[in-house]
């Protein structure tokens, strides 16, 4: 009864994580899958929208800047706000250039917000991070309140498919592929294509913000380390790639999937004597990078491909 | 005349010599960027491998690591080679896109293994503090600081030699500067590709060995050198090694001297920030001129 009770709050939490991960996973489709940015500062929008959130939802310390106990819808949407701030800023100077420029710009911009978050101890608390963060739902009883959580994570991710699916299949959505595609016949169309590109580079940004704030409020607890390139930035890309980019479906179960693979790895090298289990820890990302080289050369269309409109044929 | 001596001794020659290694990083970098057309984000852990080789060797041999390096950078150039081999060439004909994040792939693969292998605890190359040497009265400047400049000169002129003397130098900067007319000029593409991948990791490896020698081993150093080389490469000018060398230095300089206290007796940068001044001018180089100082390829 005891192990059952405590497999169904693992599982909850596995949940939890993988509604999380698919939000990312959804924000990263929106640049990726369906306009071709190549984003890999993930980890850096994900820490931003995390510290925006737990800054202003936890209560008054002297550890660092807070105090204003703002209900957690209000950190959530200031999350969004300030990721796309920062998105818009970045966009202005990388998006006129090839994807390479934005990914070298992204990494740097992830690499930089971890300074700030290590040096301004006034505003972050430095490396000791922010703890004492609200969660939803945490005067209800034990499952309950994870249970709850559980739900809200779930919603969001419903909400933020659905919207991305309706936009997808808006005129907006098919000049985000017709640019993806080919860019000039896209110009020459007479599209914008700076201001399409910069659209979806800050909506995408906004929703990894927002999982941040999630994973902020979840954990309860946040810092520099949070935003480690390997486990958001690298699990994120496996994720899309593994469950198919450009389609909503398949970044969602990308993200369900390589969770549960990840989670349930860790389990098994944690039974490992201590100094085996930090080794094969390492291990566990090596294999994660090889399924990725192995999907982008074998399966580049993941596991649930785009689904591409057949051409009309034109009457004889 | 002593604050003189003190910019120098502090700020001055450890920026050349921080310089030094950015440059030689950044040669491969753009070297890469300009001929296989990708930012390959795996050039950081190339060069925290050939640290590792060298290491391994000072364990079972007696020999100063500068007595090393060719046999480490042997050893990092056929590991690079088997990577693109296997990795990389799958991928030519498609969009180049693939192959960043191909690279993106290896960086922490390669990385992992690294952690796998030799664990992360920070290890020495040289053991012991060594004590810098008194030149006109008050010039001070460590023997290894010496050692790391004049090994960069030597390898600098390596390169320079390479590119403007031998063939195969000069098809390489005819292929980074327009590859359909070195095509045309019947350069076989997949040597080009092979000899740029053994300049760039060979010279990754001396620069990470640099650093070691410097500073300490570490699993990480080479993904803290990323960002700056690829700055440098963008300063320089992409598909330009001679921009790439002059960047490096430049940033390694800049990074340094931006924590002396030019106004007041308060470093003009808190040094904690150091490694932001990089992607600082990175970003302003990208608003200003992206084609960088050489007059490289804007993608």
């Amino acid at each position: 009864m005891e192990q059952s009770y405590g497999i169904f709050l693992y599982i909850i939490s596995l949940a939890t994580m993988g509604g999380i991960y698919a939000m990312l996973t959804l924000g990263l489709n929106i640049q990726w899958g369906f306009t071709g940015l190549f984003n890999v500062g993930i980890a850096g929008f994900f820490a931003i929208g995390a510290y925006v959130s737990a800054i202003l939802t936890t209560p008054e310390t002297t550890r660092h800047l807070g105090g204003f106990e703002l209900p957690y819808i209000l950190g959530f949407s200031a999350s969004m706000v300030v990721t796309a701030l920062i998105a818009w800023g970045v966009g202005k100077v990388c998006l006129r250039l090839r994807s390479d420029y934005l990914a070298i710009a992204t990494i740097g911009i992830g690499e930089i917000f971890r300074l700030v978050l290590k040096n301004e101890t006034w505003a972050t608390n430095g490396p000791r991070g922010v703890s004492m963060i609200p969660k939803p739902f945490e005067s209800l009883a034990e499952p309950y309140n994870q249970l709850m959580f559980l739900a809200l994570v779930l919603v969001t991710v419903v909400v933020i498919y659905l919207l991305i699916e309706a936009a997808c299949k808006s005129p907006w959505g098919r000049v985000m592929t017709a640019i993806r595609e080919n860019e000039p016949a896209a110009r020459a169309a007479g599209k914008n294509v700076e201001r399409f590109r910069m659209e979806a580079f800050v909506i995408g940004c906004m929703i990894m913000g927002l999982a941040g704030a999630f994973t902020a409020q979840y954990l309860k607890f946040i810092d520099p380390n949070a935003t480690e390139l390997t486990t958001t930035t690298f699990l994120v890309w496996v994720m899309l790639i593994v469950g198919g980019s450009a389609n909503n479906k398949g970044a969602i179960l990308g993200a369900f999937v390589m969770w549960t693979v990840w989670s349930a790895s860790e389990i098994l090298t944690s039974r490992l004597p201590d100094d085996m289990a930090i080794r094969t820890a390492y291990v566990r990302i090596f294999l994660i990078g090889l399924a990725l080289q192995i999907m982008l050369q074998k399966f580049p269309g993941g596991i649930i491909p785009e689904k591409r409109p057949k051409p009309s044929r034109s009457p004889e | 005349m002593i604050a003189l001596m003190e910019f120098i001794n502090f700020y001055l020659i450890p920026g050349v010599v921080l310089g030094s290694i950015y440059a030689l990083g950044a040669v491969g970098i753009t070297l890469t960027f300009g001929i296989l057309r990708f930012a390959n984000f795996a050039h950081g852990e190339t060069m925290t491998l050939g640290v590792y080789f060298t290491w391994t060797l000072m364990q079972i041999t007696p020999f100063h690591p500068l007595v090393i390096l060719p046999a480490s950078m042997l050893l990092t150039v056929i590991v690079v080679l088997g990577i693109d081999r296997v990795f990389y060439k799958p991928f030519r004909a498609s969009p180049t896109i693939m192959v960043v994040m191909a690279s993106f792939g290896i960086m922490l693969m390669v990385r992992s293994i690294i952690q796998f292998i030799w664990g992360v605890q920070l290890k020495g190359l040289v053991p012991g503090i060594q004590r810098p040497m008194l030149l006109f009265d008050s010039l001070r400047i460590s023997p290894k600081h010496m050692v790391i400049i004049a090994s960069a000169v030597v390898l600098v002129l390596a390169i320079h030699l390479l590119l403007s003397r031998t063939k195969i130098g000069k098809a390489m900067r005819a292929m980074s500067d327009s590859p359909e007319l070195a095509r045309l000029t019947g350069i076989g593409t997949e040597k080009i590709v092979m000899t740029t991948w053994v300049v760039g990791a060979s010279l990754a490896c001396a620069a990470g060995v640099f650093l070691a020698y410097d500073t300490h081993v570490e699993t990480m150093m080479g993904f803290k050198l990323l960002l700056p080389m690829f700055a440098a490469a963008i300063l320089g000018g992409v598909g330009k090694p001679y921009g790439a060398i002059a960047g490096g230095l430049i940033i390694g300089l800049v990074e340094e001297l931006s924590s002396y206290p030019w106004i007041g007796t308060e470093p003009l940068l808190n040094p904690g920030y150091k490694a932001g001044v990089a992607f600082a001018i990175m970003v302003l180089m990208l608003l200003w001129r992206p084609s960088g100082l050489f007059r490289g390829r804007v993608f």
